[in-house]
């Protein structure tokens, strides 16, 4: 005989609107073994907390369920209610009646008979839960951040900043990322390198990081508070501790490439480093490019080279990182709008991407901060066209959030550095920061042209060869306007890092529509990741500007932090076990489950689990032919019971 | 007129019911309108249209026949928005109430009464093929499905036998309709007219299914869009263009003639192209031709301009000034071509009419691939073109 009591939430509206709590209360108190059945607006809230905490006292209660949203809104809190009352914690159930019922439907009858189902399913397994015993593990202090642009910068300083120690691991030879290519940011108009470098430099000095640059991880073991890390150190061809930053290498080095630092606006060499601000300041080799590489002699870096770095023999290595934490801050590419035929870009020298423009503005650019056009000639009218491959399904639907400012701030910067007229050809300017209106009003009255219409194609003019013509409707007045101008500039998607699916495997990390990490919860855990201990920060979740990718990286550095901070963690109970008398070998366990728990112990002929690596998630349990594997929490007889309980409906 | 205006949201969700459901979508960007060919030259502006579908507003019917179905906004929109549905709801909403303008009256009243869209005798429908071909007959290979404008319209006969021809030497079974079926119905549908498309479609269906039919070939795009797009059976349609570049590959057909340096530029009909996604066949073929020197327009494939046929916009009278295919002769002249080749009897018809009127006819030639291919092949239904053009 238990003793159950049963708990109704109406979540506000949200539940009550679809089914009938106080029928449904009235039902529960039906069943056999429900002692008491109650309903509340919101369970979750103190005085609901305080209810369910009485009535165990009071009634004697043995075993809870609870009827309202998922459990991974509320499971927990409803545990600590239990065990604050001197119960067991997995003596809880909960009966999801809003995202499985009263969202899915707006039928009151329909709503009501199937909560009740699922209610009767969850009384009947009640009766069979087992008091189960949390595991405790202990937890490597350290973290791990993949990616070292603004975010990931951020994150690594905070942490290391409270003592612990960091791996910072960058796949490029420098750190900085997009930000470290720009000139000045908005609304304020600072220079990023004045505020970026400083904070390059802090992650080089600081004592508890490891800066890991041209490093990729090849391999992720382990969970939370304790995972291994398998990282691939490029070959850079240089030996990194020989080398002094003479840099007298790259000035002889006769091989060259694109430099992706320039957005490919101008050449680099095979030895190199990607701009003179790079952290580390030691070059490396462009295997593609090395002449010696190509073609088996020249070795000019290694001649010039005082120090003896060069190293044309240094392979890949690999290494193991062990951390208890990891924030995953791998930030965005822009898309490739050379497929967008209409916009000419790729096909006229004229158009530009909004990157591209970027190092025009920049100092340390391609044309030390002068904006001139391919053939060194000052534009005298410039386009700005918004919304290139945003909003779009014919491309990405989502909206790239940056490109309304930052095709501000770059009308702002054409303004200032060249006499040229300057249009915004925009659909909505969306503007909606901490000062962001003030800077678009500033804007308006440096006398930008404001054109309200998405451009429809981009030609090359007829009357004036060298110019191109700018095509779109006036959505204001209804007119259609053809434009002679010298540049056009594309703001085209953010999208996800081109290696962001490999990320999302190694870690185990869900991916949007998108392509851009999945948080845990949109917005009560919005750097979270259903991988524990895994979080998330910057654009790699969803385009988004400086201020806030910075907040979220150290958001993200304090949710890593409550992890580490800790000696031990409790883990879930509900892992599986085997009983080897009835274990018949065959290895289906081990050969299904994603987080390598099962291993087969040969000597004794038998599967066993490694508690630490079981997340509880079953999958053993349903392949095991034998049923050897007892899955707590979810043992056949539980789930079975679960299921007549819902069919007797 | 008053500015003020209320919104009538009973004429929205009429347009929506009528097929229109896609106006909620669409966010005002303009892409639509920036791209539409007709936005420069007229007033006719297709966001506008949606903007005022959206709200029911008075003042629609201004510029509701404006548009040519090209369908290249359609496939511009970021919004996925089917513009041209919003464009056949709307007129069939409105020109259900007695606002069918009058030049499509004639149109739409011959499809009623006659079945075909130039008031020709139903009779009459393969007079032109001189009892000289086969009718179709259960068990042949092709049914070549001859559009209404190839058998009545004196220009397009020639097409109509060009293509007659190619089946024949090409060595394949096959027969034309007999004279008691009627029009696609496909310019039909997009003038607003769903009632009367639905009687069209279904006889033709009983033609097919009583006939045996399973493969058809088209000459007119429009038909080939509509069978596969509106017909909601599954027959195999192709058009001519794709079986005659096949056979060329093929060796079936070898093209023989040299046209001695020709040049001859493309137009890709909007129905054949965006509609059906054929940009290759014809292009293939011309570029077979011994002696024929091929160039592209700047405007071509995807990107092609329309000659203002689609929508019934071949039954419209349009002012000096805003006709399309004006625009596209003088592009096409541009090229330095002398022969305007395309693959559809309205595009056809629309070039004809403005190499008259523009005054270049001796200039530039109007051509089906069909045409040129059966020239080619030394059999000789029509002036030759090289000789024509040498001039």
């Amino acid at each position: 005989m238990s003793r159950i009591g049963v708990f109704v939430c109406h979540c506000g509206l949200n539940i009550a609107k679809t089914v009938r709590v106080s029928e449904l209360a009235q039902f529960a108190s039906t069943l056999p073994d429900v002692v008491v059945a109650k309903d509340y607006k919101f369970m979750c809230s103190t005085p609901g907390q305080e209810m369910i905490a009485n009535d165990i006292r009071e009634h004697r209660l043995d075993r809870v369920i609870v009827t309202a949203c998922s459990p991974l809104m509320h499971e927990q809190t409803f545990r600590k209610v239990l065990a604050a009352s001197g119960l067991n914690q997995y003596l809880l159930t909960i009966v999801n009646i809003r995202e499985q019922v009263s969202w899915v439907t707006h039928d009151l009858d329909e709503g009501t008979a199937k909560a009740k189902a699922l209610l009767n399913g969850a009384v009947s397994r009640s009766r069979l839960l087992m008091p189960l015993t949390s595991r405790v593990i202990d937890v490597n202090p350290d973290v791990m951040v993949l990616g070292g642009g603004i975010a990931g910068i951020q994150a690594a300083l905070e942490l290391a900043n409270t003592g612990r120690k960091v791996y910072l691991v960058e796949k490029n030879s420098t750190i900085g990322g997009h930000m470290a290519q720009f000139d000045k940011t908005f609304p304020t108009l600072d220079c990023s390198a004045c505020i970026l470098t400083p904070k390059m430099d802090s992650v080089l000095q600081h004592k508890n990081i490891q800066l890991m640059t041209s490093c990729e991880v090849s391999e992720v073991k382990g969970f939370v508070g304790n995972f291994d890390i398998t990282i691939r150190q490029k070959a850079r061809y240089v030996d990194h501790n020989k080398c002094n930053a003479c840099l007298a290498c790259t000035e002889k080095c006769p091989g060259k490439s694109v430099s992706e630092w320039d957005e490919g606006l101008v050449k680099r060499k095979a030895i190199y480093i990607p701009f003179p601000q790079a952290v580390p300041q030691k070059p490396v080799i462009d295997r593609e490019a090395c002449t010696f590489f190509k073609k088996g002699k020249c070795r000019l870096c290694e001649k010039v080279c005082e120090q003896k770095a060069i190293d044309f023999g240094e392979q890949d290595t690999f290494s193991t990182v062990k951390v208890g934490a990891v924030i995953v801050a791998t930030g965005y590419d822009l898309m490739d709008t050379r497929d967008l035929i209409q916009y000419g870009y790729g096909k006229y020298p004229g158009v530009y991407n909004a990157l591209e423009v970027e190092r025009l503005f920049n100092s340390a650019g391609p044309t030390s901060g002068k904006v001139t056009l391919r053939d060194g000639s000052e534009p005298k009218a410039i386009a700005i066209l918004h919304c290139i491959g945003s909003r779009d399904k014919n491309s990405h639907e989502h909206c790239s959030r940056v490109c309304c400012m930052y095709s501000l701030k770059f009308a702002h910067l054409f303004k200032e550095k060249t006499s040229a007229d300057v249009y915004q050809f925009y659909i909505d300017i969306r503007a909606a920061g901490k000062g962001y209106e003030e800077f678009y009003n500033r804007i308006i009255e440096e006398d930008v042209k404001f054109i309200r219409g998405k451009v429809a194609r981009v030609a090359k003019s007829v009357d004036e060869p060298d110019r191109l013509i700018v095509e779109a409707e006036d959505t204001i007045t209804g007119k259609f306007i053809k434009l002679p101008v010298d540049m056009v500039v594309l703001s085209p998607a953010m999208i996800p890092r081109s290696n962001a699916k490999d990320v999302a495997r190694l870690f185990n990390l869900s991916t949007d529509k998108q392509g851009f990490f999945m948080e845990r919860h949109p917005k009560l855990a919005p750097l979270s990741t259903m991988s524990e201990g895994v979080f998330i920060a910057g654009v790699c979740q969803s385009p988004k500007d400086i201020p806030d990718t910075v907040a979220q990286a150290n958001g993200a550095a304090a949710e890593a932090l409550t992890i580490v901070v800790k000696d031990k963690l409790e883990l879930e109970a509900t892992t599986v076990m085997v009983n080897p008398a009835s274990c018949c070998a065959c290895q289906n366990c081990v050969r299904v489950c994603p987080y390598g728990a099962p291993f087969f112990n040969e000597p004794k002929g038998v599967s066993e689990i490694n508690e630490a690596l079981c997340k509880g998630c079953g999958l053993c349990a349903s392949v095991c032919p034998s049923s050897a594997i007892i899955a707590r929490h979810f043992t056949n007889e539980q789930v079975l019971a679960e299921m007549e309980g819902l069919m007797e409906f | 007129m008053s500015q003020t205006v209320t919104p009538y949201l009973e004429m929205s969700q009429a347009i929506m019911e009528a097929g229109g459901e896609a106006l909620k979508k669409c966010y005002q960007c303009g892409t639509c309108s920036g791209t539409c060919p007709w936005t420069p030259i007229t007033h006719f502006n297709i966001r506008k249209l949606v903007r005022y579908g959206q709200l029911g507003l008075d003042g629609i019917e201004d510029f509701m026949w404006g548009c040519s179905t090209c369908r290249f906004c359609v496939e511009r929109c970021p919004r996925g928005v089917e513009l041209i549905d919003i464009v056949t709801a709307i007129r069939n909403v409105y020109s259900g109430g007695g606002m069918l303008p009058q030049s499509l009256r004639a149109f739409v009243g011959s499809l009623s009464a006659r079945g075909n869209p130039w008031s020709g005798d139903p009779a009459a429908r393969n007079d032109w093929a001189k009892e000289k071909y086969p009718v179709y007959a259960p068990g042949m290979d092709y049914l070549f499905w001859t559009c209404c404008t190839v058998c009545y319209d004196p220009r397009n006969m020639r097409l109509a036998k060009a293509a007659a021809e190619i089946l024949n030497l090409a060595g394949v079974s096959w027969g034309m309709p007999s004279p008691d079926i009627n029009c696609c119905g496909e310019s039909l549908r997009k003038v607003g007219d769903a009632e009367l498309f639905e009687r069209l479609r279904g006889k033709n269906l009983d033609y097919f299914k009583s006939n045996e039919v399973s493969r058809i070939i088209t000459v007119s795009p429009h038909c080939l869009a509509t069978f596969n797009n509106d017909y909601g059976a599954d027959y195999d349609v192709t058009h001519f263009s794709e079986l005659m570049s096949q056979w060329i590959r093929d060796g079936k057909l070898v093209p023989k003639k040299d046209f001695g340096g020709l040049t001859v530029t493309y137009h890709d009909p909007c129905y054949l192209g965006r509609h059906s996604k054929v940009y290759d066949a014809p292009r293939d073929i011309l570029k077979a031709l011994p002696g024929v020197a091929f160039v592209e327009m700047e405007r071509n494939s995807e990107e092609s301009m329309c000659c203002g046929g689609g929508g019934g916009g071949l039954w419209t009278e349009k002012a000096k000034g805003e006709r399309l295919s004006d625009l596209r002769i003088e592009e096409a002249m541009g090229t330095g071509a002398k022969v305007l080749a395309t693959a559809c009897p309205y595009c056809i018809t629309m070039f004809e009419d403005s190499a008259r009127t523009l005054n270049v006819d001796g200039r530039i030639q109007i051509r089906d691939v069909t045409e040129l291919l059966l020239e080619s092949l030394e059999i000789n239904i029509d002036e030759p073109v090289g000789d024509a053009c040498a001039v």
